[in-house]
């Protein structure tokens, strides 16, 4: 665990029904437990699924807004390549970004109303990354099937949930958040979440 | 005390049951909803009454008739549902209330998930009732526990507004356990005649000067509430050398989340001033942050004013704050500049952020009415980055609007209907609900929509004007209940050739799958008398009802097409699940080798399940199309595949 800067703001992006909020409680209610002061916001839109969904994580020992200012963040978490994109705006300089490189394509795509560029998206994150050569801080990584493996595609937020933690960037101990992710699904669901967490965390730290 | 992480919405419930609530009402509405999703599952341990209203107006009347017996009664609804209250609760400012009455009404900068931008604190004012704005969480609980006890004592409803992102941000919130034991603890209520309650016109004037004085009360007695805060920020050097004389000093007049955004953009501001210009650029700031918006404590404002050199008010939605100010100094005979909307400082529309008020307060703070364009200090030059060309707009990203879930039952209704229509002239009018997305491309159905009920009526006035043309209303099933009945009576008795859709998935979906008074289950999930849309309509006088699923699709167009032709008023009822509660297991996929990759399945539909591999695409653009697990089986793409080579998959 690094040192806590005073404040670590972390975006995470993706598109409705992939648990992007649910992986922001997580963190938050982590930070909480560590006695970190905390606030989330999440703009979720109109849609119950699919439409682009951010939520933004606040932690440290003072907090004022509960949004990210741009270019503030220290680290974008995408659980989808083009929301990535989306959402560079609020990364720092010196940010980090976590990307699953599955993408999920809008039904405008399909009906040919707007493109997605694979090529141009990833070209968009790399370059971000690279702006001072440090290449390591863009993360590629294939939650999805991850999540698969784990045993459902639900799973993929446990997945990132676990990278993020494998980074070794956050404020929180990883058992910290694996114990807050836990509380917070259905029992049910709790093994198949530990497992998308480790695989997802073992992915990243074990680079 | 303990402390939980909470939505801002979970903590107002969790402080109207520390402040003993007995009665909770509520319409579901981005972004309240949670309020009372909240408190419907505390309800069964801690004995309060909570219910899902029709709508706004009939839970406001229901809270005020629980407050005039003395209980304690909590209304919740988003800032458009207060539209719909506001009869109610126009007189029943002039009326009064006996146990304490909270109204809480969420607003929408931004907007978010709404008609409009309307702003609840003008609302209030208008009514004449005490309005609390929260900043956080934490106060938005500490408000709620404050309204109920004002409101109690002073006899008024009292409402407190919190903005999505209170409501939709989760913070840290103490729970008070001791208070929340007490809930258990119930009261005994009756009602006692009186005169006060009956409003007559001669009432109305005695309580109207009651109103004016209350007024003047409250602004007395807020000046003292420890919702107002004055913060003074003396950041940067504080020594000697830098003390050329006077140091100006800037006052900030802030509320609700805005606040939050300026602290930041003010920490961020002087951090950017001391690391580039050497203490140069020394101010001193001071910020009063009101948290009791109406009555306006002016006393606390003046006594501000008097200590500042100028004033930047910081507030979302209507220049509410800056016009009440300036009047208030003026008539106090101040010259202190007041600066906000009015003056352009500040946009009236969109929801704020740090990023905007850390240029606009830099704006203020380098001139009285500066409005130069230079970048504030911290702040590089952009170069052509990807998030450049993302600001810009011209990064290459796909749009992705909200659309129907994969299995969507509108989907099919507006599919079918609109291969019915195919050939005839027909304008088919919207409501609001997860339904008002059947607009969307490549659907593209819905030509109207207004507001909650106007899905028939503007139908109705259009069959009105152009009697040739035909008419197609959608509402869904809980807005059905809470305001198409009238409407539908309306159609009826003015005899009226249109034809009503009924879009019933059996849930509030949009908001977040709340009950509703069609599905034989109460707020608390126990069970409940469910009132049958079909036979509603059939007794409110209309001759052509029928109920059909939209994925009965023959049936369904074939219902259509009659319905249509129908020459009164006539009513489909499209009944299916949303799939968020249906569950279905059943999934489709697509025959590689029957498919010619027409991709009629792509642009006809619009399903999030189907898309081409994109990986595929990118090489030649040829893939064929295939289908994702989001799939529900609801097998509309079926239906325009002219191959044949979407099949259900087997399960065992």
């Amino acid at each position: 665990m690094k040192s806590l800067h005073r404040r670590f703001d972390i975006l995470l992006a993706g598109v409705g029904g992939q648990g992007v909020v649910l992986a922001s409680r997580v963190l938050a209610g982590a930070a909480l437990k560590a006695g970190l002061v905390t606030k989330t916001s999440e703009t979720i839109g109109m849609a119950q699924r699919e439409g682009s969904v951010t939520s933004h994580v606040r932690i440290g020992t003072q907090v004022y807004s509960p949004l990210i200012s741009q270019g503030q963040a220290d680290l974008l978490v995408s659980l989808e390549p083009a929301e990535a994109v989306r959402n560079l705006v609020f990364l720092r300089h010196s940010g980090w970004l976590l990307v699953n490189t599955e993408a999920v394509i809008p039904v405008t795509v399909s009906a040919g109303l707007s493109k997605y560029n694979d090529d141009k998206i990833r070209a968009y994150l790399a370059a971000y990354a690279g702006k001072d050569t440090k290449e390591e801080r863009l993360i590629l990584i294939d939650g999805s099937k991850l999540a698969r493996e784990a045993g459902s595609e639900k799973t993929l937020n446990s997945v990132m949930l676990g990278a993020v933690c494998g980074i070794g960037l956050l404020p929180l101990e990883r058992e910290m958040v694996l114990e807050t992710l836990l509380r917070m699904v259905p029992p049910r669901m709790a093994e198949m979440n530990k497992k998308a967490f480790d695989l997802g965390y073992e992915a990243i730290s074990l680079r | 005390m303990v402390e939980r992480l909470m939505m801002g919405n979970e903590a107002i419930a969790l402080g109207a049951v520390e402040a003993g609530v007995e009665v909770v009402t509520a319409y579901p509405g981005t972004p309240s909803s949670e309020i009372v999703g909240t408190l419907a599952k505390m309800a069964p341990e801690y004995g309060f009454y909570v219910e899902w209203s029709t709508n706004e107006k009939v839970a406001l009347e229901v809270a005020a008739g629980a407050s005039y017996a003395g209980a304690r009664s909590l209304v919740a609804m988003k800032q458009v549902g207060l539209n719909v209250a506001s009869d109610a609760l126009m007189s029943l400012a002039y009326i009064g209330v006996k146990g304490g009455l909270v109204l809480v009404v969420a607003d929408d900068p931004g907007p978010h998930s709404s008609q409009t931008e309307q702003d609840t604190r003008v609302f209030g004012k208008f009514a004449k009732i005490p309005v609390f704005n929260p900043a956080t969480p934490q106060e938005a609980k500490e408000m709620v526990i404050a309204a109920f006890a004002l409101s109690e004592a002073e006899g008024m409803p009292v409402l407190v507004r919190p903005t999505t992102r209170v409501c939709h941000g989760c913070a840290g919130v103490t729970i008070d356990e001791e208070k929340l034991k007490k809930n258990g603890v119930k009261r005994a209520h009756r009602f006692e005649r009186d005169p006060k309650w009956i409003i007559f016109p001669r009432l109305s004037y005695e309580r109207h000067q009651w109103l004016v004085a209350q007024e003047k009360k409250l602004s007395h007695d807020f000046s003292a509430s420890s919702f107002n805060e004055v913060i003074s920020l003396a950041w940067g050097h504080q020594d000697a050398a830098y003390g050329r004389g006077h140091q100006e000093k800037l006052g900030l007049i802030t509320s609700g989340v805005a606040h939050c955004y300026a602290m930041e953009a003010l920490e961020r501001l002087i951090q950017a001033e001391e690391a580039c210009c050497e203490g140069t650029a020394l101010r001193n700031y001071a910020v009063l942050k009101i948290g009791t918006t109406y009555p306006l404590p002016a006393d606390l404002i003046l006594d501000f004013a008097a200590d500042v050199d100028r004033i930047l008010v910081v507030e979302e939605q209507d220049p509410y704050l800056e016009e009440s100010i300036r009047n208030l100094l003026q008539l106090a005979g101040r010259r202190t500049k007041v600066l906000g909307k009015e003056t352009g400082d500040l946009p009236y529309a969109g929801e704020y952020s740090p990023d905007l008020l850390f240029k606009a307060i830099y704006r203020f703070s380098t001139s009285g009415v500066a409005r130069e364009s230079s970048a504030p200090p911290g702040q590089k030059a952009e170069t052509e980055t990807a998030a450049s060309l993302v600001k810009a707009g011209t990064a290459e990203i796909p749009v992705r609007p909200p659309v129907f879930c994969a299995g969507c039952p509108h989907r099919a209704s507006f599919y079918l209907f609109k291969e019915a229509a195919k050939g005839r002239d027909a304008v088919f009018t919207g409501d609001i609900g997860c339904y008002t997305l059947g607009n969307a491309p490549p659907l593209s159905a819905l030509d109207t929509c207004l507001c909650m009920g106007a899905g028939v009526t503007i139908a109705l006035g259009l069959a009105k004007a152009e009697p040739n043309r035909l008419h197609v209303g959608f509402v869904g099933d809980s807005t059905f209940f809470h305001s198409c009945l009238t409407g539908l009576v309306n159609a009826v008795y003015n005899q009226t050739k249109l034809t009503l859709v009924v879009l019933d998935n059996s849930t509030t979906a949009m908001t977040g799958h709340q009950p509703h008074p069609g599905l034989g289950i109460s707020a608390t999930g126990a069970e409940a008398p469910a009132i049958d849309i079909a036979t509603v309509c059939t007794a409110l006088g209309v001759k052509y009802v029928r109920q059909v699923s939209p994925f009965e699709f023959e049936d369904f167009k074939k219902t259509a097409l009659e319905a249509m032709e129908f020459p009164g008023p006539a009513v489909v009822v499209a009944k299916a699940p949303c799939v968020a509660v249906s569950k279905s297991r059943r999934r489709y996929y697509i025959d590689q080798g029957l498919c010619r990759n027409c991709g009629l399945c792509l642009s006809k539909i619009g399903c999030p399940a189907m898309a081409r591999s994109k990986r595929e695409t990118e090489r030649g653009g040829t893939a064929k199309p295939s289908i994702g697990h989001t799939c529900r089986g609801c097998g509309l793409c079926t239906l325009v595949c002219p191959c044949g080579a979407i099949k259900e998959v087997e399960t065992g």
